[in-house]
């Protein structure tokens, strides 16, 4: 018995608990993305930088906020600083619809056109965000760092083996629920909210029901602003803030969306999780985890792993390459891609 | 009505087509409230091109559309809404992702009161609506899609209708089911104008019918004398 226990606490240590915050983080990455993509009709590489610009507006403030001396007890300081980096990459993303989509958006340019102006826009991005910050590693984390630590863990339980839950999971969790459920209420039940969708849905239709495509595309900006910053934000207190992460995030991001249905945004956050957990169930090694579970004569000499940590993008490009082969909507019927 | 009133909705010696060819030659179309007007013409006769110039879908290099005597012939489509003028494309014409409620409201989006009232009037003529408020419209049959493309229309509170096939795609049950319920629209006094493929039975219900060849009027008359008309039976009705 103990040592399905001790099993099942190694798995939820390294497995459930981490893919959880992963996934969250994804999802919220990936609905971003959906949102472009459903509402102005491209898949948008910039994205990935739009969260590294987010975050590192926040890393900022916070640490203005912490030299003076302003805290949140248990909370780290990054959540009061939040807005501030919602209001900063809203502004910065208006303004580059105002100066560069906007221009092909009249053009009725096609998509693939958008595309290659996204990667552009993403270069810039990254760019303006190493000239601030710089490409290190930069620490913002304050507030208590675990819920539970696993010699606390150890000695409550008397497992052999301990549960660490990192506060910041939680509050990735707790986030990225929150900020789910304001974005379907507003979807669902604003003017506003319902005006998106059908634009999303039937541009020519909204137009006709006088819909303005301008307010339309203008509130679908300032959302991608508010939900790229929150993941980037959460990422970086989750793990650490580095601008060249959030361009590596860029291809699990886009398998969560496509893999979820691209354009739905349940699906998005369904993609999140699924590509989560791929990636930390496929390069988890499993020699705790059996050693546990099986007699001492069968337990493994090797580590039971799947695959290298450094081959994880590989799972969700595997992933994506199937999706895209077997079922191009994705799990939840999306758009073609 | 005599001739010397103007009609409430007028599309006047219309010339025009898309880019830089022609395919309207000046061709008249009007409608009365509490009437219905039909477009009918073999394949190719600008049928549909007229009703999209009367909408302002199309650039008109001469000519004019006035309605109730205003001339709008340089309003956007978008700007023909409030103006009264509501249009029911011929293909994706419903929010396909969207319950049938919310197809409605999206109709009713520029109107902040009275959306209820209207609704019910809704589902009051196509009782089908109501029942089936709470699916996604892109889940319908066709049939059912057209009448959520008719409501939704219905639901912006339209001075003048205006159908573009309505009937494309539908089964003859349906069809006459639909034509049924556009008669009931013109008795709460909405202009109605539409194009079909289906000219006899269009022409049946129509109080004025537009016999268009290569963007021109070639008849012009109310439905009932077209149909009678030998030269039109032969040419345009297959005898």
């Amino acid at each position: 018995m103990t040592d399905i226990l001790n099993a099942f606490v190694v798995f939820a240590n390294f497995v459930l608990v981490p893919g959880a915050a992963y996934g969250a983080q994804l999802a919220l990455g990936a609905l971003g993305i959906t949102l472009v993509y459903g509402v102005l009709r491209f898949s948008n590489f910039a994205h990935g930088d739009t969260m590294a610009f987010g975050a590192m507006v926040t890393v900022l403030v916070t640490w203005w906020m912490q030299g003076h001396g302003v805290s949140l007890g248990l909370l780290p300081t990054a959540l009061l600083a939040l807005p501030f980096g919602i209001a900063a990459t809203a502004l910065f993303v208006l303004a580059t619809d105002r100066v560069v989509y906007r221009f092909y958006r009249r053009q009725r340019s096609a998509p693939v056109i958008f595309v290659i102006v996204s990667v552009g826009v993403m270069f810039i991005m990254n760019g303006v965000v190493r000239f601030i910050i710089g490409p290190d590693d930069q620490n913002f984390a304050d507030g208590a760092r675990f819920l539970i630590s696993a010699g606390d863990f150890r000695r409550l339980t008397g497992l052999e083996e301990g549960l660490a839950i990192k506060s910041t999971a939680l509050l990735t969790l707790v986030v990225a629920l929150v900020v789910m459920a304001a974005l379907f209420w507003f979807l669902q039940k604003t003017r506003m909210g319902k005006a998106m969708r059908a634009y999303a849905d039937n541009e020519d239709l909204a137009l006709l029901s006088g819909v303005n495509p301008d307010r339309v595309v203008m509130v679908a900006w300032i959302l991608v602003a508010a939900l790229a910053t929150v993941a980037g934000v959460l990422y970086g207190l989750d793990k650490t803030f580095k601008p060249f992460t959030y361009f590596q995030l860029l291809l699990p991001m886009f398998a969560a969306a496509i893999v979820g249905g691209i354009g739905n945004p349940v699906g998005a956050i369904l993609g999140g999780f699924v590509i989560a957990y791929s990636e930390v169930a496929v390069t988890y090694a499993y020699k705790r985890f059996l050693g546990h579970l099986l007699p001492e004569s069968l337990a493994p000499e090797s580590l039971v792993q799947l695959l290298g940590t450094e081959y994880k993008f590989a799972v969700s490009f595997i992933i994506l390459v199937v999706v895209l082969l077997i079922r191009p909507t994705g799990i939840l019927r999306g758009k073609t891609i | 009505m005599s001739d010397v009133t103007e009609p409430f909705l007028i599309g006047e010696k219309m010339v025009g087509g898309y880019g830089g060819s022609t395919i309207l030659n000046g061709c008249t179309i009007a409608v009365n409230r509490g009437e219905i007007a039909v477009i009918v013409g073999p394949n190719g006769a600008g049928k549909s091109t007229a009703m999209k110039a009367v909408f302002g879908m199309l650039n008109l290099r001469e000519g004019s559309v006035r309605l109730g005597g205003k001339d709008i012939t340089h309003l956007s489509p978008q700007d023909r809404v409030p103006e009264g003028m509501a249009f029911v494309p011929q293909n994706n014409n419903v929010f396909a992702g969207m319950t049938v409620r919310e197809n409605l409201e999206m109709g009713a989006y520029l109107r902040r009161e009275g959306v209820e009232e209207t609704m019910e009037q809704v589902f009051h003529l196509f009782p089908i609506l109501r029942e089936k408020a709470g699916q996604n419209a892109g889940e319908l049959s066709g049939g059912q899609r057209q009448q959520v493309a008719v409501g939704r229309a219905l639901m912006t509170k339209p001075s003048v209708l205006m159908l573009d096939e309505p009937t494309a795609g539908v089964s003859p049950i349906v069809m006459d089911e639909l034509f049924d319920r556009i008669i009931e629209i013109r008795r709460t006094g909405i202009a109605i104008l539409m194009v079909e493929q289906n000219a006899r039975q269009a022409l049946e219900i129509a109080d004025k019918g537009y016999v268009l060849v290569t963007g021109e009027n070639r008849f012009t008359d109310t439905g009932a004398a077209l149909l009678a008309n030998p030269e039109v039976r032969r040419s345009f009705l297959g005898g």
